[in-house]
């Protein structure tokens, strides 16, 4: 958990040159050859994508499930990734627990940024005691570690949770991060010329949030979607952890709650344990990588970098 | 003015550990389970005692706990208790309280968790300034930056069970488990005990700073590229300050703020991380005891744990906030 969720990894690469306007396409690929932190992202996220599509082709998914298979088999020719002690085939819950887990990040982050959005323009554009509320609950939210408040409320649901109940779970609370930063960017947003001058050819306040602010805010707000779908993957993946999720379903994270349960790093069942760390890196790297990617499109002026 | 950014402070503080607690007290209340029964339940399907009496025992219980008051005396008695930190007592380890077992584990979590996030931030700002210091030679940066991205991407406790498996199961280096050798009582007069549990005390710590230095290295990075060409550093490039000079006192020191910010925001962050470390080392710190109550449905203990956790990482933001006019000499909280 090192990443302090929400902050852009800083940016590594400095894109100079303005590509020449000639066909889309090959602008879009010399951007990216540009924006390297954005192209790391895409490949890796890709890379997942790919294993987790060619792997429900061509492989037996199934076997996911316990008891489906010998436990505590070494990978070898018939289960290349190996067993688990309950009988899962590790290389079948790579494959069936990527975008189970992925879904759950992808639908809590969508959720904690609509709700955060919504919030954050009714707050910034229309002020007044509406903003106060939302500022002053977002204040008092973000001191009070989102983490451990998950935890209370996992183990008030407590049942076996399925992967949306977990997702709303943990939206509960992935909208405070988003509503802070969104907010900060309508504020200095509301005062630009543009706005001013849709303003006095008198646009309508929805028409200036719809068609002035939103398409100016796109890049930014994609740049928080992926970082707040890695938080909540990161939030899920601890909760799981501590056994308080999908317990039945073969998360990347409840795979890591087995491995940490039956012990079997004392068993040294390494096929175990290392196909979920690293999914679990390629995700982040790739998550992180796209955020900053897409911060440094939203923001060219702050490239940060050397 | 500055005076009133103390009082507002203390008020948020104080704000946020009420809404905590609330959060707490209401939540659970909220699903309208009883703790009791579902622990009853849960003795009676594991010990297979018989189950007819489950109803008159849980109303026993609930006097004897006050869940039979109305629901606002409850809260009231509720928030009393807890302005003292009592929690109750723990149902998996009656008659043990819950503060027991906290204050039992509470050292274990500061030495380990304090230990490795100093060690963590001051090598990664150090490490950080290094790396964009233009005197710095490209292969360096070229060889620390990547495992510092991939790194910083790791979540703690998985960091540490790829470093349990090679430095302690595959090599024999270091102990797989625990804070000293089972077995061993311990002894803070023996000198041989504190080796013991410094030994013990490596791998947990070491998941956490190279997980860690990578997040403040490239923080620190970014910042001294920013300030860099400030018009200050320039000026002191002007004056003819040595290079050396300029750079780490002049733009590090200026770089080093966010950084100390950032510390506070992400405390939470660190903390969450470091519990589950602790469940990966079995080391028996709080998020050990976190960890065995969820497996024992004690409820009372991972309220208890919870609000503690929470008002702890509230006061140390709180601490860091007052402090930082030391570090930063253009804010000051008191009117001078």
């Amino acid at each position: 958990m090192g990443i302090a969720i929400g902050q852009p990894a800083p940016s590594l690469e400095l894109a100079t040159e303005r590509p020449p306007a000639d066909g889309r396409v090959r602008v879009g690929l010399r951007y990216l050859a540009h924006n390297r932190q954005l192209t790391l992202g895409i490949v890796l996220l890709g890379l997942l994508i790919v294993f987790v599509i060619l792997g429900n082709l061509l492989y037996d998914v199934g076997r996911h499930r316990p008891l489906s298979v010998l436990p505590g088999r070494p990978p070898s020719a018939e289960f290349p990734l190996g067993t688990d002690s309950q009988g899962r085939d590790i290389l079948a819950v790579m494959i069936a627990g990527t975008p189970l887990t992925l879904r759950m990040g992808i639908l809590a982050g969508f959720l904690g940024v609509a709700i955060g959005t919504v919030l954050a323009f009714a707050g910034a554009y229309y002020g007044g005691l509406l903003d106060s509320l939302v500022r002053g609950v977002v204040d008092v939210g973000l001191t009070i570690p989102t983490f451990l408040v998950l935890i209370i409320v996992a183990i008030t649901i407590h049942s076996a949770m399925t992967i949306e109940q977990m997702a709303l779970v943990i939206a509960a609370l992935a909208w405070l991060w988003p509503t802070r930063t969104i907010r900060a960017q309508v504020l200095t947003m509301r005062e630009r010329a543009y706005v001013h001058v849709a303003r006095l050819s008198g646009a309508g306040n929805l028409k200036i949030i719809f068609f002035e602010l939103m398409p100016n805010l796109v890049p930014y707000l994609a740049a928080s979607l992926v970082a707040a779908v890695a938080a909540a993957i990161l939030a899920s993946l601890g909760l799981e952890a501590l056994g308080l999720g999908a317990v039945d379903s073969p998360t990347i994270g409840m795979t890591i709650y087995w491995v940490i349960f039956y012990g079997a790093l004392l068993q040294g069942m390494w096929w175990w344990f290392l196909p979920p760390i690293v999914v679990v890196v390629m995700l982040f790297t790739g998550l992180f990588s796209l955020s900053a990617g897409l911060d440094e499109w939203a923001n060219p002026r702050m490239r940060k970098s050397v | 003015m500055r005076l009133n950014y103390l009082v507002q402070r203390l008020i948020l503080f104080v704000v946020v550990v009420w809404v905590a607690a609330t959060i707490n007290f209401v939540l659970p209340r909220l699903s309208g389970g009883n703790a009791i029964r579902t622990q009853l339940t849960q003795q009676a399907a594991t010990g297979g005692y018989v189950q007819s009496n489950i109803d008159a025992m849980v109303a026993e219980y609930d006097k004897v706990f006050g869940l039979d008051k109305p629901l606002w005396e409850q809260y009231a008695i509720y928030l009393w208790n807890i302005g003292h930190f009592e929690f109750g007592f723990s149902m998996a380890n009656y008659p043990m309280r819950v503060s027991t077992l906290m204050v039992n584990a509470l050292p274990w979590t500061l030495a380990l968790l304090g230990l490795s996030t100093a060690i963590a931030f001051s090598v990664g700002i150090f490490l950080g300034g290094l790396l964009a210091w233009p005197k710095t030679p490209r292969f360096i940066v070229n060889v620390l930056l990547p495992p510092f991205l991939t790194l910083s991407a790791v979540p703690y406790y998985m960091l540490g069970l790829v470093l349990l498996w090679v430095l302690a199961f595959q090599t024999h280096w270091l102990p797989i488990f625990g804070a000293y050798t089972p077995g061993v009582i311990p002894d803070w007069s023996d000198l041989e005990f504190w080796k013991d549990v410094g030994i013990h005390m490596i791998l947990p710590a070491l998941s956490i700073v190279l997980s860690a230095v990578g997040f403040w290295a490239l923080g620190m990075r970014a910042m001294m590229v920013t300030v860099q060409h400030d018009d200050f550093v320039q000026f002191a490039e002007a004056k003819g300050l040595k290079g050396r000079t300029v750079f780490f006192r002049y733009a590090g020191r200026n770089a080093l703020l966010p950084q100390v910010t950032a510390l506070g925001l992400t405390i939470g962050h660190i903390l969450s991380g470091a519990l589950l470390v602790e469940i990966v080392f079995s080391y028996p710190g709080i998020g050990n005891v976190l960890y065995r109550s969820i497996k024992a449905y004690d409820y009372f203990a991972i309220e208890g744990i919870v609000f503690g956790v929470i008002v702890s990482i509230t006061l140390a933001t709180l601490i860091l906030d007052l402090i930082y006019p030391k570090i930063d000499p253009r804010i000051t909280y008191v009117r001078s």
